[in-house]
């Protein structure tokens, strides 16, 4: 077992509200036992974790407030609640919750909620689904809860913001979010992950679990607005009772290196999941998203378009998994990756992944990879727009179809001049697509 | 306005364009007629710099300037417009973003001063309008999903909006039905002016009698090998265009 986490270890060994330790108590005894993947395992086999051969630390528990207006953050006028380098902020926080919600974090869970987090805590992570979900049991000192009673409809979408500061170095973070939608219940959750510019190594282990009672709605937006040195290897598992819908929206910024692992496991007849996806690496940096349906009974359909921009040297890596067990007849399930490469030099290892054991279903898989139509550059070009003004059209335009279907106004026009102005050095480049 | 002289050119290695010379004063409307690969549609992508579209020999001036050395863009700064025969779809980038970054990149290279939004929305309106296209199109990506003739339609409507010093229409009447057909030809003149000119590529008379042209010209084997007045196109209906082989 690699030690590079040995001394955030021991200091969450340390810092645990008593009734986490049986978590932390668990997921040491698994950690100890995992090895940590390469390239044969085939989950693994174009991500190097080459990044996590360095130590990192717990960050220190009475670090002071770093300042956080550098940090690019939606600004969303609902519950939020800021960590900042793994410590909750409560002065930057807005802790004011509508009723039918609860919103607390652990370090602040009374008596009742605790037991209802232990009862639900790693329950949506299938067994071998997530190889770092031990370690971030092993870790976690302080987490989220979110929970929506039955027939509760939020208006308000509900934030959680992660941010690195680089106030430390080679920082290791753990992120848990447990949600529990009651039946009939309707929300919004926004997950944010950034540092501020003057950002140090940092690690973030990032798991969030979603737990969607029969009926429930959620609408579900992960962004990963992280840059430089940060790794984060993290997942979204979620699990779907009957006619429940998750409709989720990730976004991956570059950085040294990011992992997301998505896996949706269909519970109850008549659940929907759509989910839209994009990544942005340039320079040397990796994204690897790795999505996993589960689709274990009859009459429920999975949606995925999943769009990357793969700029100068940079990798990126899309797995999507669609698994049909054979009791789930009438499934329908469709995957779309499309990808644009934008330098020579750009990677992208893109692989669909279908096991199906029912006979009576739907299932359309797409892959894509492509690099800038010269065509459709040289029309531009003939109506007098310059060369590098149609180049970031272009660029933005290959992903615009799934930033304009953003459902929440505040996300989309937060989102849009941050993608575009990602693809034009000069602001003017992108005046003509915001 | 455009004189060009001796031109060659080469498509993928084969040689299309051999030694085409053509003269168009301003205000003038010139149709260019021929059998198919005659080098029609190849000679508007040369003179818009298209990749893969090589020129060997001979020049091509516009408004004094050497046309060949400018990049693409700059040609249409300096006032080409070509109508494609087959406009490109670009989903993704809706027509009015396209739109406004044309028309701001050719009057900021005009010297004209930049128009606001208003002014730049009452003019697409307008401009849809004249072509009879529904508003609804400026929304939708580049010709995504567009008919043949909603796609031509909307190349005039470039055209109305960046009001170009010469505009090649590469068979602009292909694919249109009678009524489209009228739409556009009073489109292309309402676009004639003094100092407009205007090259119709097309196969067919049909167009001529709409739009009524000062030279008609038979392109063959890469080069112009008739030219004369509108009876030109006339007796080309009647006659087809085997008869010009022994002419040239």
């Amino acid at each position: 077992m690699s030690d590079f986490m040995r001394e955030a270890l021991a200091a969450a060994a340390q810092r645990a509200p008593a009734w986490l330790e049986p978590v932390q108590a668990r997921g040491r005894n698994l950690w100890g036992k995992t090895t940590l993947p390469n390239r044969k395992t085939e989950a693994w086999k174009y991500t190097s974790l080459q990044a996590l051969q360095q130590p990192f630390s717990a960050p220190a528990p009475q670090a002071r407030g770093a300042a956080i207006s550098e940090a690019s953050l939606p600004q969303l006028d609902g519950p939020t609640l800021i960590f900042t380098d793994g410590q909750y902020r409560q002065d930057l926080s807005n802790t004011a919750v509508p009723s039918g919600l609860s919103l607390v974090r652990f370090g602040d869970a009374t008596a009742e909620q605790a037991a209802q987090i232990s009862a639900a805590l790693g329950t949506a992570v299938l067994p071998g689904r997530h190889v770092f979900s031990p370690l971030n049991d092993a870790t976690l000192v302080d987490g989220v809860f979110m929970a929506v009673a039955a027939d509760t409809q939020l208006e308000e979408p509900v934030h959680i913001a992660w941010l690195t500061t680089g106030q430390n170095e080679s920082t290791s973070i753990t992120q848990r979010l447990l949600v529990c939608m009651g039946p009939n219940s309707q929300a919004t959750l926004v997950e944010s992950f950034a540092n501020t510019a003057t950002g140090g190594t940092a690690f973030t282990n990032g798991l969030t679990e979603l737990l969607l009672d029969r009926g429930a709605h959620l609408s579900h937006y992960r962004l990963h607005l992280e840059q430089g040195d940060v790794v984060h290897i993290g997942g979204v598992h979620a699990r779907q009772g009957a006619d429940s819908q998750l409709h989720g929206f990730h976004l991956a910024l570059g950085s040294v290196l990011k992992r997301i692992d998505l896996v949706v496991d269909h519970q109850g007849s008549g659940a929907h999941c759509s989910m839209d996806g994009l990544y942005l690496p340039r320079g040397t940096e990796t994204v690897d998203y790795h999505t996993c349906m589960e689709h274990a009974v009859p009459h429920c359909t999975s949606r995925e378009r999943f769009r990357g921009i793969i700029a100068d040297e940079a990798t990126a890596i899309f797995n999507g998994r669609i698994h049909i067990h054979p009791e789930a007849q009438k499934t329908r399930a469709e995957l779309s990756n499309k990808n644009l490469l934008t330098s020579n030099k750009a990677e992208i290892n893109t692989k669909p992944e279908l096991e199906i054991y029912a006979d009576d279903v739907q299932c359309a898989h797409g892959a894509t990879v492509a690099q800038l139509d010269p065509l459709a550059l040289h029309y531009l070009r003939t109506r007098g727009v310059p060369r590098d003004e149609a180049e970031v059209m272009l660029s933005y335009g290959f992903i615009n179809e799934l930033v304009e279907e953003i459902g929440q106004p505040v996300i989309k026009a937060f989102l849009k001049p941050l993608l575009a102005k990602r693809f034009a050095h000069d602001a003017r480049l992108a005046r003509h697509i915001l | 306005m455009l004189k060009i002289d001796n031109l060659h050119a080469k498509v993928d290695d084969k040689d299309i364009l051999k030694g085409l010379n053509l003269t168009v004063a301003a205000g003038e409307v010139h149709a260019i007629m021929g059998p198919n690969g005659s080098g029609k549609s190849t000679l508007g992508h040369v003179l818009a710099g298209r990749p893969g579209y090589t020129v060997t020999a001979g020049s091509a001036r516009l408004l004094g300037q050497d046309l060949l050395e400018l990049d693409t863009e700059h040609r249409a700064h300096l006032g080409l417009f070509l109508a494609y025969q087959y406009p490109v779809e670009i989903p993704g980038v809706s027509n009015m973003e396209f739109l406004k970054a044309s028309v701001d990149a050719v009057r900021e290279h005009r010297g004209d001063p930049a128009l606001d939004s208003m002014s730049f929305m009452k003019k697409a309106r307008e401009a849809c309008k004249a072509v009879d296209l529904d508003l609804a199109f400026l929304k939708r990506g580049v010709n995504e999903g567009f008919s043949g003739g909603e796609k031509k339609r909307n190349e005039l409507m470039q055209m109305m909006l960046l009001e170009p010093k010469l505009c090649i229409m590469d068979e602009t009447d292909s694919g249109l039905d009678i009524d489209a057909l009228q739409v556009v030809a009073s489109g292309i003149n309402a676009m004639r002016s003094p100092d407009r000119s205007i090259i119709l590529v097309t196969h067919y008379q049909r167009l001529l009698t709409f739009i009524e042209p000062d030279h008609v010209h038979v392109l063959s084997g890469g080069r112009i090998v008739k030219s004369g007045d509108k009876s030109l196109a006339l007796e080309l209906e009647e006659r087809g265009y085997a008869w010009l082989e022994d002419v040239a």
